[in-house]
């Protein structure tokens, strides 16, 4: 009858992620996917033909997208949110080794809380959200903006939904290689033992005591 | 809120010796601020400059998209092709056998055309410029049909006639042009474009094509034809479009007359 206990204090868990950043991250991919799978229909003959439909896609499209910066911005209001954007924001020396180096998950260069990629991706994701924002109100500004940049502003937008598509089909694949990663975003916290794997120097800003959350 | 991170502000791990402890938090420079920015400001420049890219690679590009048998140039938001737009569910194709189009309203004579009917009328040939209102434009499309005006003609419209109002056999999408517009001998009711019969997706086997305006004039699947006594505006002449789609002087749109 004790083992189960035992067995959970020798595998204790960190808290990887606050319930502010579960939530943006939640929100924030719901309204990505909706956004590029109607992009995808507006874009794709193929799939335009087989779903039609143009308008009701096109509005479920600009809504979404509208709604998307949303909870990026609600986020700043948390001091935890904040914090783990100044983790994103920082390259160190280690993350520019750790980008350079065929052999980086072997754990030699120590990553913190997030590896360079991880980095990289949050800050492509966030300035390629803010373009498609800018060009896409642009795209709408047809009485406002003049016609030469609101067809500039539709090639931005094409490109960088394409190239935002292949970010996240990456992110995603990622992901699903990763089952203690998935289950942080839910639960917001992973075992002591994946985090000194994945992410060591994280680990050890824990120390080594075994009651690793606190605030 | 959600606060548990021992990097927050107050927790323990934070106010002791954070230098050392955390080099990713305190130390190393903002690089994903200059990501953000960076990407911010090529966006910016796309959208000023990006008209001139477009149109220089649209040129390049649209002999070999517009023919290309794989399809798979039109996967890259690149050049001038066709790009199919619905407004309803999957279209029912409609035989080449079972279609008629039917012309009525205020006519003394009311019609009912076969696709054998059609063919055996007098047909024009245009080689004109697609242009659509969302900006994309496909060079030199040869189109052959009967002139609307001649079906118009065939049909007798009353005094009272001043306008067409045109449906589709998707059930939803409808179109209108004046009299006068309809009379044009650059308005054909499509048979064959591209150089082959009307496919399903270009909406065959009949569609129309109004050569002087943007595309969503062109409609699609061309089922009726009704003479009223004044213009009632379209499907998306209800959602903000110009109901004289004159392309080049309407919506906004300062692009090449293609009439």
């Amino acid at each position: 009858m004790t083992r189960p206990a035992e067995a959970r204090a020798v595998e204790p868990e960190l808290p990887r992620f606050g319930r502010t950043a579960r939530w943006v991250h939640g929100l924030v991919g719901v309204l990505m996917l909706v956004c590029l799978l109607t992009a995808a229909v507006l874009y794709n003959s193929s799939l335009q033909v087989l779903v039609g439909h143009r308008r009701v896609v096109e509005l479920v499209h600009v809504w979404c997208g509208s709604a998307l910066p949303v909870p990026l911005v609600l986020g700043l209001a948390s001091a935890g949110y904040r914090a783990e954007l100044r983790r994103l924001d920082r390259f160190t020396s280690a993350d520019w080794r750790w980008l350079r180096s065929r052999t980086r998950r072997d754990g030699r260069i120590p990553v913190g809380k997030f590896n360079a990629g991880q980095k990289l991706n949050g800050s492509l994701s966030t300035g390629a959200i803010g373009v498609l924002l800018l060009t896409g109100v642009v795209m709408l500004s047809t009485d406002l903006a003049p016609l030469s940049w609101r067809t500039g502003a539709t090639l931005v937008h094409d490109w960088t939904a394409l190239a935002v598509g292949l970010l996240v089909l990456g992110h995603l694949s990622l992901a699903l290689r990763d089952p203690v990663a998935l289950r942080s975003l839910r639960t917001g916290t992973v075992p002591r033992r994946w985090a000194e794997t994945e992410h060591p120097a994280w680990a050890a800003e824990f120390g080594q005591a075994r009651d690793g959350g606190d605030a | 809120m959600g606060c548990r991170a021992p990097s927050c502000p107050g927790s323990a791990a934070y106010r002791g010796g954070m230098a050392t402890e955390q080099p990713d938090v305190d130390g190393g420079a903002p690089v994903g601020r200059r990501v953000v920015l960076g990407l911010l400001g090529l966006g910016a420049l796309g959208i000023v400059g990006g008209a001139r890219l477009q149109d220089a690679l649209g040129a390049a590009l649209a002999p070999i998209q517009t023919r290309d048998p794989t399809g798979l140039s039109g996967l890259l938001p690149l050049g001038n092709t066709f790009r199919y737009y619905s407004v309803t569910g999957g279209v029912d194709e409609q035989d080449a056998g079972d279609y008629r189009l039917s012309v009525s309203g205020l006519v003394a004579q009311p019609g009912r055309h076969t696709l054998a009917d059609l063919q055996a009328m007098p047909q024009t040939d245009l080689v004109r410029d697609f242009q659509c209102v969302t900006g994309w434009r496909v060079p030199d499309v040869p189109w052959a049909g009967v002139q609307l005006g001649h079906l118009l003609d065939l049909a007798a419209p009353a005094p009272a006639a001043t306008a067409v109002r045109l449906s589709s056999f998707d059930g939803t999408y409808t179109e209108s042009l004046t009299l006068d517009q309809a009379r044009r001998p650059d308005v054909l009711v499509a048979l064959r474009m591209l150089d082959a019969p009307v496919t399903h997706d270009h909406g065959g086997p009949v569609r129309l094509y109004v050569a002087p305006m943007y595309g969503y004039k062109s409609l699609k699947w061309l089922s009726g034809i009704e003479l009223t006594d004044e213009v009632v505006p379209g499907y998306w002449e209800e959602r903000g479009y110009a109901v004289d789609g004159w392309v080049g002087s309407s919506n906004g749109r300062d692009d090449d007359p293609t009439g």
